[in-house]
C-alpha cells in the first residue's frame, strides 16, 4: 500500500491528479424532469470509444486499395476469429452513435443549453456533428462494395453541384474525376487520420468545457426552482455505466442477429443498383433534393437546395449568437418552432425516403 | 459591333471576301437576303426530288390499277412497303410492259416483255432474272447470294415443281409477292422469328400435306421445343428455326446419316464425342438417326439427367436391357443425379445461410466450378463412357461436398453466435444489475443526494 501511495504522490506532484480527483468529487449533476437527456452526451462519447477500439482492430487486417479492400473485409468477416463481430459492431455502433448524437444535440437545443457561457461548447458539438457525418460518409466507402461505390458517386456528385467551388471539391474528394481506387485511398486517410485527429481535439475541448461549466439547467427550471443535485462520481457515472453496459448488449445482439451485410464487390462498369439510397442520416437531404423542382426563379433547384442546407448548417452553428436570451418570450417561441420544424422535417423526409421507391 | 475581332474576320470570309457593312441594321438586311436565297434553294431541291418520286408513282400501271377492284389495286398498296420499291424498282421491272403508255394495250405490249401473273413454274425464273444475275445484284446488295434459284432446283419443292406440281412452295410462298421485306426486317415473313410460322402455313395444313403422306405437326412440335423457347422467349435470334436444319432455298429433310452434321453445326463438341463413341457404328448400321434417336427432332426438349439413366424418362433403355450398356447407363444416371443433387443441396444451404446474414459469397462463387464440371460431364454423356463421366464428375462432387460443408459451417457459426449472444446478454444484464445494486447501496447509506 505504501508503494502505491508513494507512486500516487509522485504522480500528483507532476500531474496534479489530486486536484482532478477533487474536481470530480465536487462535480454535481442537477436533478429535474429533463435530467434523462444528460445521459446522451456520455452515450455518444462511449460509442465513439467503441468506434476507436473496433476501428483499430479492423485496421489490423483492412487493406485500403480497390484491389484488396473488399477481399480484406471479406477475410475479416469469414476467416478472422470474431472478425465478423468487430466489423458488425463497428458498423452498428456508427449508426447508433449518429442517433445518440442527434438526440443529444436536439435535447441541448430545446433545453437552450447553448446559452452563455456555453456557446463554444455548442459550436464544438455542432462541428462534431459534421465530423461524425464525415466519418459515416468516408467509412461507408471503405468495404468497396457496389452500394458504397454508387452512394459515394452520388454523394460526391451532389457536392460537385455547388457553384464555383463544387468541382474542385468533387475532384479533391474523388482524387480525380471519377470514383476510383484513388478515392478509396483518400477516404481511408480521412477516416483513420484526418477526422480522428480533428475529432480528438474537438471532443477534448467539448468535454473539458462541459467540466468547466457544469451541466446546464433549462431556463424555466432555473427560474422557478433550485434543482436538487446528484454527485457525478459515483452516482451519475454509475448510472452512465449501466447505459454503456446495456449499449454493449444491444450492439452484440444487433451484430449477432443482423450481421452488417458486405454485398457485392464494387464494379465501375456495372449499372447502378435500382433505387439506390444513402445512409439514413443523409436520406432527408437526399429526398429533399429529389423533390426540388429543376428550376426555382431561373436558378438551378438542386444548387439552391444544397446552398440551403449549407446555410442551415451555418445557422445551426450560430444558434447561440442568434438566440442570446433563450427562455424568454417571443424569441424562445420562434426558436422552439424552428427546432420542432427541423425535427419533423427530418423525420418526415427520412420516412418518405424509405417508403418511396 | 457584333462578335469578337476573329469572329468578324471569319464572317468576312464566309461572305466571299466582301467586307461586312459597318452597321448592324445593314448586316441584318444582308443576312435576311442570304437566308431567303438558301431557303429557296432548299425548296427547289425538294421540289425536284419529289417530282422524280412522283414520276415513278404515276406510271400508267399505278394510275390504272389504283382505280380497279381490290384484287387488282391491292398490289399497288402493298408495293409501297416493298424492299424493291425502296431500291427504286417499279412494276415494269418485274412484269415488263411500258409504263409510259396510257393505253392499256400499249402498256401491256408483250413486245415490251409484259407478263401479267407468272405461273408457279415461271416464278423461280421470274425472280431469278435479277436475283441470279451477279452483276446486277452487286449494284443493290453486293453480299447477297445469287444461287437461290440453283439451290431451289435441288430442293424437294423445286423438284416437285419441275415435275409439274403447282402446289409446292415457290419464292412468293415464303417471301410474299408485292410487300416483300428484307429478311432482317422483323416484319418479313422470313425473319428468323417468323420462319416457322411461314413454313407452318403449308406444313401445318393437314389437307395440303395429305397427298404427300408427310406429317403436319412439325410446327406445333417445334413450338414446344427448347429451340423455340430460346427464339421466342429469350429472343435469341441465333436459335435454330426450320431453315437452320433444313436449309431455305434448297429445303430438304436432312437424311438420317447427315442429321449429326446438321446438329453438329452448333453442338460441335457433342457431335465430335458421338462420332468417337461406341454408339456411332451400331447407329449407322441400324440406320438410326444419330441425335434424333435420343433427342427427337422437332420437339427437342431440354436434356435432363434422367435421360441418361435407366429410370423413367431414360432413352438408353429403349435399346439396352440387362446388358453392359444398361449397367453403364445406370452408373452414368446415378453419377449425374448424385452430383446434381449435391450441387442443389449446397446451393440451397448457402442461399439460406446468406439470407440469415452469413457471408458465404466465396463458397457460392466456388460452387460455380462444380456446376461447370457437371455441365461438362453432361456433354461427355455422348461418349457413352461411364468411366470418363465418373472421372469428370469426381472433382465436381468434391467441390459440391466442400461447399456444402461451408454452408453447414455457416449455420454452426450462426448457432454459436446466437448461443454466445445469449450467454453474453446474461453476463451483461448481470453486470448492469450489479451496478444498479451498487448505486442503491451507495444512495441508501450516506445522503449522497443533496437538496
Amino acid at each position: 500500500m505504501k508503494k502505491i501511495d508513494s507512486l500516487f504522490l509522485w504522480l500528483d506532484e507532476r500531474l496534479g491528479i489530486q486536484s482532478i480527483f477533487k474536481m470530480a468529487k465536487k462535480k454535481e449533476v442537477p436533478l429535474h424532469r429533463h435530467s434523462i437527456w444528460y445521459y446522451f452526451g456520455g452515450m455518444t462519447l462511449f460509442l465513439f470509444t467503441v468506434q476507436v477500439a473496433t476501428g483499430i482492430l479492423l485496421l489490423l487486417y483492412y487493406r485500403p486499395s480497390a484491389e484488396g479492400a473488399f477481399e480484406s473485409v471479406q477475410f475479416i468477416i469469414t476467416e478472422v476469429q470474431f472478425g465478423w463481430l468487430i466489423r458488425s459492431v463497428h458498423s452498428w455502433s456508427a449508426n447508433l452513435l449518429i442517433a445518440a448524437l442527434f438526440i443529444h444535440m436536439f435535447s441541448v437545443y430545446f433545453m437552450s443549453a447553448y446559452r452563455a457561457p456555453r456557446e463554444i461548447t455548442w459550436i464544438t458539438g455542432a462541428l462534431l456533428l459534421f465530423i461524425s457525418i464525415g466519418f459515416g460518409f468516408s467509412g461507408y466507402l471503405l468495404p468497396w462494395n457496389k452500394l458504397a461505390f454508387f452512394a459515394t458517386k452520388v454523394g460526391t456528385e451532389i457536392a460537385g453541384v455547388v457553384p464555383i467551388i463544387g468541382h474542385p471539391i468533387l475532384r479533391f474528394l474523388r482524387g480525380g474525376d471519377e470514383v476510383t481506387g484513388a478515392t478509396l485511398t483518400r477516404f481511408f486517410g480521412f477516416h483513420v487520420a484526418v477526422l480522428p485527429a480533428i475529432a480528438t481535439v474537438l471532443i477534448g475541448t467539448h468535454v473539458l468545457l462541459v467540466q468547466m461549466h457544469g451541466m446546464s439547467v433549462p431556463p424555466k427550471i432555473e427560474e422557478t426552482e433550485e434543482p436538487k443535485t446528484m454527485k457525478f462520481v459515483p452516482n451519475f457515472l454509475l448510472r452512465d455505466l449501466i447505459g454503456w453496459i446495456l449499449a454493449v448488449g444491444v450492439l452484440a445482439a444487433l451484430a449477432a442477429i443482423f450481421p452488417w451485410e458486405l454485398g457485392e464487390k464494387a464494379d465501375a462498369f456495372a449499372s447502378a443498383p435500382a433505387g439506390i439510397k444513402p445512409e439514413w442520416y443523409f436520406l432527408f437531404m437526399f429526398q429533399t433534393l429529389k423533390y426540388l423542382p429543376a428550376k426555382i426563379f431561373a436558378l438551378d433547384g438542386e444548387v439552391l437546395g444544397i446552398l440551403g442546407f449549407g446555410l442551415g448548417g451555418l445557422f445551426w452553428v450560430l444558434v447561440p449568437f442568434l438566440n442570446k436570451t433563450p427562455g424568454h418570450g417571443r424569441r424562445k417561441l420562434v426558436f422552439n418552432v424552428i427546432g420542432i420544424f427541423i425535427v419533423v422535417f427530418i423525420i418526415v423526409m427520412t420516412i418518405v425516403g424509405y417508403v418511396s421507391s | 459591333m457584333i462578335g469578337t475581332r476573329n469572329e468578324r474576320q471569319s464572317l468576312q470570309i464566309v461572305t466571299l471576301g466582301r467586307r461586312l457593312p459597318a452597321s448592324p441594321a445593314a448586316f441584318r438586311r444582308r443576312a435576311i437576303v442570304v437566308l431567303t436565297v438558301a431557303a429557296l434553294a432548299t425548296l427547289a431541291y425538294f421540289v425536284t426530288f419529289s417530282r422524280k418520286t412522283s414520276a415513278q408513282e404515276t406510271s400508267s400501271c399505278v394510275i390504272c390499277h389504283s382505280k380497279l377492284e381490290p384484287r387488282l389495286s391491292d398490289p399497288v398498296k402493298s408495293f409501297d412497303g416493298d424492299i424493291h420499291k425502296s431500291k427504286g424498282l417499279s412494276c415494269n421491272d418485274c412484269h415488263g410492259g411500258n409504263p409510259n403508255k396510257a393505253d392499256k394495250a400499249e402498256a401491256k405490249d408483250p413486245n415490251w416483255g409484259y407478263v401479267a401473273k407468272p405461273t408457279a413454274q415461271q416464278i423461280p425464273g421470274f425472280c431469278g432474272k435479277c436475283h441470279s444475275d451477279a452483276n446486277l445484284m452487286k449494284r443493290f446488295n453486293p453480299s447477297l447470294r445469287v444461287d437461290q434459284v440453283q439451290e431451289y432446283a435441288t430442293s424437294i419443292h423445286g423438284q416437285k415443281l419441275q415435275k409439274g406440281d403447282q402446289n409446292v412452295a415457290t419464292c412468293v410462298s415464303c417471301h410474299g409477292v408485292h410487300g416483300i421485306k428484307a429478311p432482317d426486317d422483323p416484319q418479313s415473313t422470313v425473319y428468323a422469328a417468323n420462319v416457322a410460322e411461314t413454313c407452318g402455313k403449308c406444313h401445318g395444313d393437314a389437307n395440303r400435306m395429305a397427298p404427300y403422306g408427310i406429317p403436319h405437326d412439325q410446327y406445333d412440335k417445334y413450338k414446344s421445343s427448347v429451340h423455340a423457347n430460346a427464339l421466342y422467349e429469350k429472343h435469341d435470334l441465333s436459335a435454330p428455326t426450320c431453315n437452320d436444319c433444313h436449309g431455305n432455298h434448297g429445303a430438304a429433310p436432312p437424311g438420317l446419316t447427315s442429321v449429326a452434321n446438321v446438329c453438329g453445326q452448333c453442338h460441335s463438341r457433342q457431335a465430335e464425342l458421338f462420332q468417337k463413341s461406341p454408339h456411332k457404328e451400331p447407329f449407322d448400321k441400324m440406320q438410326r438417326g444419330e441425335c434424333l434417336r435420343c433427342h427427337s427432332n422437332h420437339d427437342i426438349k431440354p436434356p435432363t439427367d434422367t435421360m441418361a439413366g435407366v429410370g423413367p424418362g431414360s432413352v438408353c433403355v429403349s435399346c439396352h436391357n440387362n446388358d453392359k450398356g444398361f449397367a453403364a447407363a445406370q452408373n452414368i444416371g446415378s453419377d449425374l443425379g448424385d452430383v446434381s443433387a449435391k450441387i442443389d443441396e449446397a446451393k440451397e444451404l448457402l442461399d439460406r445461410a446468406e439470407k440469415a446474414g452469413m457471408e458465404v459469397s466465396h463458397a457460392k462463387f466456388d460452387l460455380r466450378d462444380a456446376s461447370d464440371g457437371l455441365t461438362q460431364a453432361r456433354v461427355l454423356v455422348h461418349t457413352a463412357s461411364a468411366d470418363e463421366i465418373h472421372k469428370a464428375l469426381t472433382p465436381a462432387m468434391e467441390n459440391a461436398t466442400k461447399n456444402y460443408a461451408a454452408g453447414e459451417y455457416a449455420f454452426s457459426e450462426l448457432s454459436f453466435r446466437r448461443k454466445g449472444l445469449a450467454v453474453s446478454l446474461v453476463f451483461i444484464l448481470f453486470l448492469a444489475g450489479l451496478v444498479y445494486l451498487k448505486i442503491r447501496q451507495i444512495e441508501s447509506k450516506p445522503p449522497s443526494v443533496e437538496s
